[in-house]
């Protein structure tokens, strides 16, 4: 089924509904301060640009050099922004990031209790589900339900430590690596680890996302 | 090196495995520390460096001589929720602005 065939008829892609409140002051302030010259309208594509250029690829890589230097690992657990700036990538929002590592100990699970603080450069934007107030109210309170809808099932001697993100702290979750994947390259490691690992929902597991073996 | 004295706010008070109380405040306008947190007790983990302007204030364009500290601190789930479901060992970290904590008798 890889070829869509055109003889369906699509919805014409418009809008058709009025825009609401929110999308008409965003709009309004937003005429504003470019009359005022505080910022150009090209500088607010750019910041599109360098929104788009993050994606779930880049924290994959984090966590797959992390896995096979150990070093980098010390250096990405000690602090996690400049060990990502080595590999090249910017914290342009100013952001701390702390690098939570899941051990046979300890699960980590990160939120944002208060709005969707995420670790933006390293991970892109942050999927809906975060965003939605059940996820933000449960994460806190019943972590170890919401990990079961995930399938994620932690046994009680594992710690669950949730790390709620309110200010200037991002987090990332650095997954275990999985059995089985000892001769895998960094960049067959890297093909295993999704978001949701690095958000600290599931566990990376081999066999996933397509890397050929 | 001696000699070097230190502004207000430079050094942090609190250091890791201090106790520390989230302080009850109900200010109107921008906050960072969520409700449920209010009034609960917590040890730091860490302190977060470097110090960091006030975002409560910075909401409001006021960033002049607010420079504090940031410190992630543990509280237990139990003491969070009454009802808690899972093991005791448990815990929430978060991050709190300086000026959102008091010392309390270890």
């Amino acid at each position: 089924m890889s070829q869509h065939e055109h003889d369906h008829p699509h919805a014409e892609i418009g809008q058709s509904e009025r825009p609401g409140y929110y999308d008409m002051m965003e709009t309004a302030v937003r005429e504003l301060l470019i009359e005022k010259g505080l910022f150009e309208a090209g500088e607010i594509r750019r910041q599109i640009e360098v929104l788009d250029s993050r994606t779930p690829a880049l924290g994959a890589k984090v966590v797959a050099r992390a896995w096979v230097d150990a070093d980098f690992r010390a250096r990405l657990l000690a602090n996690g922004r400049t060990a990502c700036e080595e590999l090249g990538i910017s914290f342009y929002d100013d952001t701390q990031l702390i690098v939570l590592e899941n051990t046979a100990e300890v699960h980590n699970l990160i939120v944002c209790t208060l709005c969707s603080c995420y670790p933006r450069p390293v991970l892109g934007l942050p999927p809906d589900w975060y965003k939605l107030k059940p996820y933000r109210a449960r994460a806190v309170s019943e972590p170890r339900a919401v990990l079961a809808e995930f399938g994620t099932h932690i046994p009680d001697d594992v710690e669950v430590r949730v790390s709620d993100s309110t200010a200037l702290v991002r987090y990332l979750v650095l997954p275990r690596r999985p059995d089985g994947t000892a001769g895998y390259s960094e960049e067959q490691l890297a093909g295993l680890v999704t978001r949701d690992a690095m958000i600290g929902v599931i566990p990376v597991t081999a066999g996933e996302a397509g890397v050929s073996r | 090196m001696s000699g070097i004295v230190l502004a207000t706010g430079e050094a942090p008070p609190f250091r890791r495995g201090d106790r520390v109380r989230v302080m009850t405040r109900a200010p109107v306008g921008h906050y960072r520390v969520p409700t449920y947190l209010r009034g609960k007790s917590a040890v730091v983990e860490r302190v977060i460096e470097p110090a960091a302007i006030d975002n409560e204030e910075e909401a409001y364009g006021r960033n002049a001589g607010s420079k504090r500290h940031y410190y992630r601190i543990i509280v237990p789930m139990t003491s969070i929720w009454p009802n808690y479901a899972g093991s005791a060992r448990d815990d929430l970290r978060i991050e709190v602005f300086e000026t959102w904590l008091e010392r309390i008798a270890s």
